[in-house]
């Protein structure tokens, strides 16, 4: 009963892992961004979930209603949402400038050019 | 006029940046985001001086009072760190604009200003607020500024630094997001005062917890403490110096800052170090920290890295105060936040003059500088005798009533890793000291002193480092005020 009752935060909570778990197998930037966007969706899923109230309808002032869900984590996630928009941008942009930069956006094949840097730097004393 | 001190803080900054589109020329630019910080700091001055004489300031946004509005809450804690950020970002934009103008080309040099205003009225927002939501609000745009400027780095390393930053940074915020969220959830409020009164009945332990463990991880993350400080390094080494000095001196700051708030005002002394092991958990990491970014710093080659991961250490120092959960080791924490923010403003400050005429801050440079650049170098070597501790400076202040703080508390044997831990850093201090007075420079370089516009600066913060270290009357007044106030709001 509690699987199906709370069948939302299952979603959330298998949402967050995925994303989590992009985040960190994945090699490539723009994987590890989208990994990202879907780990903080999950929250948004959390968020507005919460305000959910049964058999509630949208914030309306009207006497035909009585019941509403709750607007305020609706707006709250809002916010959210923004930041996140904000934040996938500029992650991408960034991977935009390491592609110029490196040539490439596996974190393997960077990290290999900056260990490669290094050792000249060092050979150079 | 001044009722709305605390709001005009964070918002001077917010309307100054989009402001800087229109000013056009690099002079006018520096020009108007030193008023902007200076005016803050002002206004910081005058908030602590009217916290300390007549009590807590509330401010309701828009006239709509707690409940149902956001309120600004400035108490003794957050005028104090207030007065701390806003008089450091003061000090190193002073030293911004020749160091920027070498260091960011022209047509990226506007970005640096506006991303900078920003970062400041983020790290403002959070020192301000007294919702829990806006604290991740503003944390994003401070975050966000973040990137922009240590994506300014010259090196493309610096691009690679801010994307891990990037993702490290926003997954410790949704953590934030998770944790206040849940808290919500179970309260209904995201007041935190209404918090800090409705969470001691709250029957829905488990919810409590995760969403309590969740906001600690995450503020952990963005405060550096070690193992969680990965990104901390490269964004330090790579972001431009004048980034480097002023991130170091408050972003992390600013994460203690609200560290300390919610585990004292709003989960509640009693509930956060008493039902959990973090005490526990924060002294043995505290202690780890020091030691293994002491001896990381040891190896580095990069002059900006070394300091990075002496930053990690003081980051240790300063969770091993909060750990003892007394009103002594509380005190010296905040004692170190001030005191750390002073010495790593002077040394990376003495870095950015070091990288205007060489360049580039590595081992090598330093050869010889002693005799090529001697203020500078004198200044980085203030810095570092701080940073070990030793007395007349401000690193000796807080040591000292760290060390006072764990034998009241009776913890006898921590004493010792303190005082090993500072002598850890008298060898990566030393290793600079050594390259620089006694051996000499290999090529023939000419390296006149630093302009005086990045000089005097440093010199203003080395003397603050000596001045607060033989007069410290002011800082442990406000300190042992602040700390007064947590401990009687705890229920």
């Amino acid at each position: 009963m509690i699987l199906s009752s709370h069948f939302n935060y299952w979603i959330v909570i298998v949402l967050m892992m995925i994303g989590f778990f992009i985040v960190i197998s994945h090699g490539n930037l723009v994987k590890k961004l989208m990994g990202l966007s879907i780990f903080q969706t999950s929250v948004f899923i959390l968020y507005i979930s919460m305000g959910k109230v049964a058999g509630g309808t949208a914030p309306i002032l009207d006497e035909a209603y009585s019941v509403y869900s709750n607007p305020l984590p609706h707006v709250l996630i809002l916010t959210a949402i923004v930041v996140g928009i904000a934040t996938t941008a500029l992650g991408l942009a960034l991977v935009v400038r390491i592609n110029e930069a490196y040539g490439s956006i596996e974190e393997g094949d960077i990290e290999m050019q900056d260990c490669d840097k290094l050792d000249k730097e060092n050979a150079n004393k | 006029m001044s009722a709305h001190l605390p709001i005009l803080q964070v918002i001077l900054p917010l309307l100054a940046a989009p402001t800087c589109l229109l000013l056009g020329r690099t002079q006018l630019l520096w020009m108007f985001t030193c008023g902007v910080s200076a005016l803050c700091a002002v206004i910081s001055f005058q908030l602590l001086h009217t916290v300390h004489t007549s009590g807590d300031i509330i401010y309701s946004l828009g006239g709509w009072s707690a409940p149902v509005g956001i309120e600004y809450r400035i108490d003794s804690l957050n005028a104090f760190v207030l007065l701390l950020v806003t008089s450091l970002s003061t000090v190193v934009l002073c030293a911004a604009k020749q160091s920027i103008a070498k260091e960011v080309p022209e047509s990226r040099q506007l970005y640096f200003y506006v991303a900078f205003l920003l970062c400041l009225a983020g790290l403002l927002g959070i020192l301000c607020t007294g919702d829990a939501f806006n604290v991740f609000v503003f944390l994003e745009i401070s975050s966000l500024s973040t990137y922009t400027l240590i994506a300014l780095g010259r090196d493309r390393r610096a691009l690679w630094a801010s994307y891990q930053y990037l993702i490290m940074g926003t997954i410790g915020a949704t953590f934030i997001l998770i944790g206040i969220g849940l808290l919500y959830m179970i309260t209904g409020t995201l007041n935190m005062r209404d918090l800090a009164q409705r969470l001691p009945d709250v029957e829905q332990a488990h919810t409590l917890y995760t969403g309590f463990a969740f906001f600690i991880v995450g503020v952990c993350l963005k405060l550096a403490l070690f193992p969680l400080h990965l990104w901390l390094p490269n964004a330090y080494a790579y972001a431009p110096s004048i980034v480097t000095a002023f991130l170091a001196a408050t972003a992390t700051k600013v994460a203690v800052y609200v560290l300390i708030r919610f585990i004292f005002n709003v989960f509640g002394f009693d509930f956060s170090l008493s039902q959990f092991p973090l005490p526990q958990i924060w002294l043995a990491l505290g202690i780890i920290g020091v030691f293994a970014a002491s001896i990381v710093a040891m190896s580095q080659h990069n002059i900006k890295r070394l300091f990075a991961f002496s930053s990690v250490a003081q980051i240790g120092y300063i969770i091993m105060g909060l750990s003892l959960g007394t009103a002594a080791g509380v005190q010296a924490a905040l004692l170190h936040v001030f005191n750390h923010a002073l010495m790593k403003g002077a040394i990376f400050l003495a870095i950015a003059g070091l990288c205007y005429r060489l360049g580039a801050a590595t081992m090598n440079e330093f050869k010889g500088l002693g005799k090529q650049m001697p203020w500078t170098m004198a200044a980085i070597v203030a810095g570092g005798l701080s940073l070990i501790g030793v007395p007349l400076t401000v690193g000796f202040i807080s040591k000292w009533y760290l060390v006072l703080a764990f034998i009241e508390k009776g913890w006898w044997m921590i004493v010792p890793f303190i005082v090993i831990g500072s002598l850890l850093a008298v060898v990566y201090v030393w290793r600079l000291v050594e390259c620089a007075y006694f051996q000499e420079a290999d090529s023939k370089r000419e390296a006149g002193e630093a302009p005086l516009s990045i000089l005097l600066p440093t010199w203003i913060l080395v003397f603050a480092n000596i001045y607060f270290g033989v007069q410290p009357q002011f800082t442990v007044h406000a300190t042992s005020i602040a700390t007064l106030g947590l401990f009687g709001a705890t229920p």
